[in-house]
């Protein structure tokens, strides 16, 4: 068998595809330029605290890679499937090298990674800054439910499975959140906060809220933590903060007081025995 | 027709046929060989069989999904359920079948050599790998039922206190017999492919999924010892009154996790250097070219190694107890390597003859689904994406993007190397079939789930209550689940159907690889005679002498064009 020789047609093929490739890319570019913070969700919530909406922003830009790098080699394969297609039995040229085009196919990536860990870490570094503050809630997840307590306070609200308690918190200000576990792993996991994390035994886990619209949001156990994993709800409840104080307040009555106590015996032997390390992403 | 400038370089000497080394027949020859082929069969029959149980369990869940409030399966035995699918699929499937099936029949043949280097150890592994699977399915039938806590077994959630019973036991006692099973294959690998190597296969001579194979088995040996070790430390904690991973005796859960991806995340890239081995072997040859790039996917495949060695945490983010950036950069940087491989199977393509054989199809399957779920596994590596994605389906449907491109990868090996291995064809037409209906379910299957995970679904729930609005995206990811199933019932009908039907000969994709210069199936010791090695394709410049492969700036004026515009 012999080499066919190359058919001019052949020659001017792959240059006339990658102007068309181009081509196709520039719209898709220019309209994401063009539009600039109007970039589709994606289908992510734009979240309800400041730090998630960072998370949003980061989420989106992400997207726009994927779909561009996706986009783009998805052309190149769909290109080769039909252009190259086999149309007889002739051996094709047989190149198997060519350095400064493997060169580049290897820079440029390494170019986006960088871009796409820099503005990980700038985003990062917002979400897991415990700027202080006053207002602290201690959460402990147990299976399978959630104890809300407010330390200094009085109020304490528990409920399990699809009792879901409520979470009350202000709007506007930073929230500390030290999650704790009485028994196995949990996921204290708000989908509207763009937020999740893992209540461990035998360590205090600390973040921030910073919820900017009032309302309440759903939340579930995100980690596979026994029989009723699936039923493991809860809610929070911002608030404004007239109205969070009137909340605590509330428990300074008698009724409240023996309501907060009723909840602590229900979950006291669900206290965990070891000794909980302190932990925080970006200190506190 | 070209031996004259060529002679075959001949490996057996005249004074006995190959006839003479027949040893037992029919079920004892099974029971006792130690032929790599023989093994390698069985290898392939068992993990095909472990893909059709763990395939019918994920229809089980897909059907509990469809409706929020669904009573098919009671909440118990839906964990049951989850844990035994990913146990099963990761276990006893995707693993075995790369480095226990493929592996064992073709690198022997790839490389020229007889045999395994130690055949006995060889099958050792077989009845390990096969009494493992037995003993972790077996939890099925004890009094508490089988394992329920996810098949990554976190701790305390693994521990006596919350899952007592036997069927927990047995699945640690299952996953340390398949542990030694692929630590022996990995010796026996990395010993072959050393060792065995004919005359002239030099390292860079070596097709790529013998090289991806050494690497694997590299991979086997650093981080399936640390999986054992964690399982006895698990099992000491259950029985032993041991406090490792539980918070009152002063031991710390979150090692657990440390312990089980320093195993698993290599394990990712166990299971899937394999598939790309596959491909990469297989593009080419349906191409018509040599794999573009060849150096350049050796030292990929070597980068994503060791580069997997340290991405374990990032399946951690969420603990509040790792090391972020560190994690984020190594995890995203194997996108690097990764990107390079999809590019060279493009380059590969580009310019040649691509023939759409199933295997070709499937390999192409493979690298769309795969790019997919790489490109989602971008927005895992950076932890603020994390921190709202993790445990929910968004992380679902990545690893099944991936996952399920691998069994593309497999089906494609099986179509390629099934004509080696049996002898016979597998039917093209059913196998175009198969594959559009599993490409096809895949999308249909995968794309739903990354909706819901940005809904807030979070994973391994058994109802929604709360939001009955999922139940639309989760009928189309179930019905994508559905399509696979009728895809692998395809196949088995394939199966059937291509039984000694159609032989194939020797080389019936005229490919490149050492194995396509036997007979089919290869006769006892492999091969009668050798064609000189001079390149990574010692059969396709044994048939097109005249077409070798071209060195870089051989003529190579239109690709040059080419980078210009790019």
């Amino acid at each position: 068998m012999e080499l066919t020789p190359q058919s001019p047609r052949d020659a001017a093929g792959p240059k006339r595809a990658l102007r068309r490739v181009r081509n196709l890319l520039a719209l898709p570019i220019a309209a994401i330029v063009l539009s600039g913070c109007t970039l589709p969700s994606f289908g992510a919530f734009k979240s309800d605290t400041k730090t998630g909406q960072s998370t949003y922003h980061l989420w989106q830009w992400f997207s726009v890679g994927a779909i561009v790098i996706g986009g783009f080699t998805l052309l190149l394969m769909a290109y080769v499937m039909i252009r190259y297609r086999r149309r007889s039995d002739s051996i094709p040229k047989q190149t198997q090298y060519h350095l400064p085009l493997e060169i580049t196919y290897t820079i440029i990536p390494i170019l986006i990674v960088i871009g796409l860990f820099v503005s990980t870490v700038v985003v990062e570094n917002k979400v897991t800054a415990n700027p202080p503050t006053n207002v602290k809630i201690d959460v402990n997840a147990f299976q399978w439910g959630w104890k809300f307590t407010y330390p200094g306070y009085n109020a304490v609200v528990v409920g399990q499975t699809t009792q879901a308690p409520t979470m009350e918190m202000p709007v506007n200000t930073n929230v500390h959140i030290s999650l704790t576990s009485s028994d196995v792993i949990h996921g204290f996991y708000v989908p509207k906060f763009n937020f999740s994390r893992y209540a461990l035994p035998g360590v205090d886990n600390i973040f921030t809220f910073d919820a900017i619209n009032t309302g309440t949001f759903f939340g579930q156990c995100s980690q596979l933590c026994g029989l009723y994993h699936s039923l493991m709800w809860f809610h929070v409840k911002v608030v404004t903060m007239s109205q969070y104080k009137a909340w605590l307040a509330s428990f300074n009555t008698p009724a409240g007081i023996a309501a907060a106590k009723a909840a602590n015996e229900a979950t006291n032997q669900q206290t965990s025995t070891g000794v909980a390390t302190k932990n925080a992403y970006g200190g506190s | 027709m070209t031996d004259l400038l060529d002679p075959p370089v001949v490996v057996h000497g005249d004074d006995h046929g190959h006839d003479e080394h027949h040893g037992p027949t029919g079920l004892v020859k099974w029971l006792t060989s130690t032929d790599h082929k023989v093994i390698g069969l069985s290898y392939t029959i068992t993990s095909v069989v472990m893909l059709v149980i763990g395939g019918a369990l994920a229809e089980v869940i897909r059907a509990q999904l469809i409706s929020p409030n669904n009573h098919l399966v009671s909440l118990a035995q839906y964990n049951e359920l989850f844990t035994m699918h990913g146990s099963i699929m990761i276990y006893l499937f995707a693993g075995p079948f790369a480095f226990g099936a493929l592996a064992n029949f073709v690198v022997p043949l790839q490389i020229g050599a007889p045999d395994m280097a130690f055949p006995r150890l060889n099958a050792l592994s077989y009845w390990l790998y096969l009494s493992g699977s037995i003993t972790m399915l077996l939890g099925v039938f004890t009094a508490g039922g089988a394992a329920n806590f996810g098949w990554v077994g976190y701790a305390p959630l693994s521990n006596a206190v919350n899952t007592p019973g036997a069927g927990a036991d047995l699945w640690i006692g299952g996953l340390l017999l398949t542990g030694f099973s692929a630590i022996f294959t990995g010796v026996n690998l990395t010993a072959t492919i050393f060792y065995l190597r004919a005359p002239g296969m030099t390292l860079f001579r070596m097709p790529i999924f013998t090289w991806n194979m050494l690497v694997v088995a590299i991979l086997i040996l650093l981080a399936f010892p640390v999986l054992t070790a964690g399982l006895i430390m698990l099992y000491a904690d259950r029985h032993f009154g041991t406090h490792i991973f539980t918070v009152s005796g002063g031991g710390v859960p979150v090692l657990w996790q440390n312990i089980f991806w320093f195993w698993g995340h290599p394990e990712v890239y166990i299971l899937a250097l394999p598939f790309f081995g596959m491909v990469s072997d297989i593009i080419p040859v349906f191409s018509r070219k040599p794999m573009f790039g060849y150096k350049g996917m050796v030292f990929a495949t070597l980068t994503i190694a060791a580069l997997s060695l340290g991405v374990w945490a990032h399946h951690m983010f969420t603990t509040g107890t790792v090391l972020l950036p560190f994690f984020s950069i190594m995890s995203l940087l194997i996108a690097v390597p990764t990107g390079i491989k999809i590019f060279n199977w493009i380059g590969t393509m580009w310019g040649g003859t691509v023939i759409y054989s199933t295997a070709m199809l499937m390999s192409i399957g493979f690298v769309i689904t795969f790019l997919i779920g790489g490109l989602t596994g971008i927005y895992l590596a950076s932890p603020p994406l994390d921190f709202f994605t993790h445990d929910t389906y968004f992380v679902v449907a990545h690893f099944h993007s991936v996952v399920v491109a691998l069994v593309m990868g497999g089906m494609a090996g099986l179509y390629y190397w099934g004509p080696k291995i049996t002898g016979y064809m597998l039917n093209e037409r059913l196998g175009r079939w198969q594959f559009w209906w599993l490409f096809i379910g895949t999308q249909l299957f995968t794309f739903p789930m990354y909706l819901l995970g940005l809904k807030g679904m979070p994973r391994r729930i058994a109802v929604y209550l709360h939001d009955p609005s999922w139940a639309n995206l989760n009928m189309w990811a179930s019905i994508g689940a559905f399509m696979i199933g009728v895809s692998t019932i395809i196949f088995v009908i394939n199966c059937v159907y291509s039984w000694k039907r159609v032989p194939a000969g020797d080389n019936p994709w005229d490919a490149n690889s050492l194995e396509w210069f036997t007979t089919s199936p290869p006769p006892h010791h492999n091969f009668y005679r050798l064609p000189k090695i001079r390149s990574e394709r010692p059969v396709w410049d044994y048939n097109h002498p005249e077409a070798r492969a071209l060195h870089h700036g051989e003529d190579h004026e239109e690709i040059h064009d080419m980078a210009k515009h790019v």
